[in-house]
């Protein structure tokens, strides 16, 4: 049977992603259109909060994958300490300039929501101080990246930073909620009975979180590609040194 | 083991080895915020625990990059690498040292800079207590930051945008304990709390630290 | 006691410099590699010297067994000569400095501080560094930068005795130090070649 990890082989991702890129490219600019088309004009309006509510729609999923792309840095992290594949390396890599901007989304998004519904551009609620820590470890990751030169040494470093950088992570996310009890309301989304929220919201904010998914994963595998190539390039001038 | 920690405290005493300077940073950070907020006591004591860590998270920070780039420059930090002491314990040292030199001097004068700053009376024994148990993770997270950016040209600029972030569960427990202190509460869960960040920090960091400075050395 | 190297192949920058390499030290004997610049001395010392880890090839070493000197000489500028030396020596668990600065001819130099010191006393403090390691198997990189005559024949007095009480020595070095007795090998012939196409090499993941 064929093993996930083959495509931790660079030649055999780059045939993979060659046909599977647009395939994804299209699916994410479909699902996503579709989820935020539908969000936005065919939704009721919220007898409480009107129709800024609809942000919604863009601003939980946003929030989903800026917190899912540092998941998935941290696993590929961790593939890259143990199994040493580069692909592993140069996806975690990729995904960090992505969850950034997810980040930055969700916060601006929330600013502009939180302005009619709370009377302010910005609030110190833990939820929202979480995000602007975790925007702040985003941009130490990038930085420490783009500052070295090997790229064997930068993965290592950088996966480092990452696992050290999670714990804390984590650690400032509960410090923040007993630093202050906020204005945040609880997770838009529950699976738990007697959720709060209706279907007719529900159905397009979970087509456009797969929009959103769908929309990080060409962006990572679209990255990779490039940084694959990076690789080569690099790869091909130490074979031309000494020849 | 012993040899390391007095020679790190006697570079650091003796001329050009920086001692003091963080000190000073601390000094003219407590005089700088009245000049901007304003002389009122009622402000300056509201803010006075915030104030009194952030500086001294700062003036920790100041010398960080002092902790591996001396050594590696003139290459004893490859020659401790070589030599029969282990790694983990070389960083464990350092981030000793660095305690020393800075953060222990900032608890001994953070007192008096309460005073200016109409710190509460009853936050002192708390504002001691807190920088005592906090200020080792700070050194050591640091020592971990420095770890990471020993080989790089300017990397003084970056340690502090890595390191700072990691900083923030310890300045959140530690100024709570303070402001808590301050006002009357009880102060013992952010104190478990920071104790327990410190412990674990303590614990587990060096080995980081030990790691990322053998991939910086090959 | 010895120090064992084969097939060894150690890269710098991501590019492989050299392949190949075997060689062997027993007891009281030494070795110098030759090679032009940039052919990989550097790389290969610290191999051995445990700070790189090898691209292939096996190093053979009594654990503890190494003392290594590179073109740094970890000197601490505001600590004076005795107490560098002192310092060294608690790191290795040793405690006489005394035959070191005797024999490095840094006796009376012993209280001046570090940063008053010219590059070639500077370079004998470095050296000196060795003998109070106590170690038997010293890897030496370039140890003659900056000395004058006197000194380099004193260090090669220095290595000559180390060898006789069973030491070994692994020298990089342009200059001839005065031991007739060490083997040379030159490093040009193992200079890394060109990896043939799917032979699975360092870089092939990516071609």
């Amino acid at each position: 049977m064929a093993s996930v990890w083959e495509y931790a082989n660079p030649l055999k991702f780059m045939r993979t992603t060659d046909w599977l890129l647009p395939a994804v490219v299209v699916a994410a600019v479909v699902v996503t259109a579709i989820g935020l088309i539908w969000g936005f004009f065919f939704t009721p309006d919220d007898f409480r909060q009107g129709s800024t509510v609809k942000i919604i729609f863009l601003h939980v999923p946003a929030a989903m994958m800026a917190i899912n792309a540092w998941v998935m840095m941290l696993v590929a992290s961790l593939i890259w300490l143990i199994r040493r594949h580069h692909v592993s390396a140069l996806a975690a890599k990729a995904a960090a300039p992505v969850g950034l901007v997810m980040t930055l989304i969700g916060l601006i998004t929330g600013a502009v929501w939180g302005q009619p519904m709370w009377g302010t551009w910005w609030a110190w609620d833990p939820r929202l101080t979480s995000f602007l820590i975790l925007f702040l470890f985003y941009l130490g990751y990038i930085a420490l990246w783009s500052s070295i030169e090997d790229p064997d040494t930068g993965a290592d470093l950088t996966a480092v930073l990452c696992l050290v950088g999670s714990v804390f992570a984590v650690l400032s996310r509960y410090a923040a909620i007993f630093w202050n009890q906020g204005l945040h309301q609880g997770a838009s989304l529950s699976v738990a009975p007697g959720t709060r929220m209706d279907w007719a919201y529900k159905a397009p904010l979970y087509v456009s979180m797969t929009g959103f998914g769908l929309i990080f994963l060409a962006l990572v595998l679209a990255g990779t590609r490039t940084e694959i190539r990076a690789r080569r390039m690099k790869a091909l001038v130490a074979r031309e040194r000494m020849a | 083991m012993i040899a390391l920690l007095t020679r790190d405290l006697r570079l650091a005493l003796r001329a050009g080895g920086g001692f003091g300077l963080g000190l000073a940073f601390f000094l003219i950070m407590a005089v700088l915020v009245p000049l901007g907020v304003g002389p009122q006591p009622s402000t300056l004591s509201l803010i006075a625990p915030g104030i009194l860590w952030v500086g001294a998270l700062l003036a920790c920070l100041l010398s960080l990059d002092r902790i591996f780039a001396l050594d590696f420059e003139d290459g004893s930090l490859d020659l401790l690498a070589t030599a029969p002491v282990p790694l983990e314990a070389v960083v464990t040292i350092k981030a000793l040292a660095h305690w020393l030199t800075t953060s222990l001097p900032l608890v001994l004068i953070s007192p008096v800079l309460g005073l200016l700053l109409f710190l509460p009376a009853e936050a002192y024994l708390w504002l001691i207590l807190s920088l005592l148990l906090g200020t080792p993770a700070l050194s050591v997270i640091g020592t971990f930051g420095a770890a990471l950016t020993v080989g790089l040209k300017r990397g003084g600029l970056l340690l502090s945008l890595l390191v700072l972030p990691l900083y923030i569960p310890t300045l959140i427990f530690g100024a709570e304990v303070v402001s808590r202190g301050a006002m009357g509460l009880s102060i013992g869960t952010p104190l478990a709390l920071l104790a327990g960040i410190t412990a674990g920090s303590v614990a587990i960091l060096p080995f980081a630290s030990a790691l990322v400075l053998r991939i910086n050395l090959r | 006691m010895s120090l064992a190297v084969t097939a060894l192949a150690c890269a710098r920058g991501g590019v492989p410099l050299l392949e190949g390499v075997s060689f062997s030290l027993r007891s009281g004997a030494a070795l110098v590699l030759r090679g032009p610049n940039g052919c990989g001395k550097t790389t290969l010392l610290r191999c051995v010297a445990g700070l790189q880890p090898p691209l292939a090839g096996e190093i053979e070493a009594a654990p503890d067994a190494i003392a290594y000197a590179a073109h740094a000489d970890g000197i601490k500028a505001t600590l004076s000569v005795a107490e560098n030396l002192r310092f060294w020596a608690a790191i290795y668990g040793t405690t006489d400095i005394e035959t070191a600065l005797e024999r490095m001819n840094l006796r009376a130099l012993a209280d001046r501080a570090a940063q008053n010191l010219s590059a070639g006393q500077k370079r004998r403090l470095g050296l000196a560094r060795l003998m109070v390691t106590g170690r038997p198997v010293w890897v030496l990189d370039e140890p003659t930068v900056s000395l004058d005559m006197a000194s380099v024949a004193l260090f090669g007095d220095v290595v000559r005795d180390h060898l006789a009480r069973g030491g070994m020595a692994l020298i990089a070095t342009h200059i001839d130090l005065g031991l007739p007795e060490a083997e040379m090998l030159d490093l040009t012939p193992f200079k890394a070649q060109l990896p043939a196409a799917g032979s699975g090499d360092f870089d092939e993941a990516f071609l």
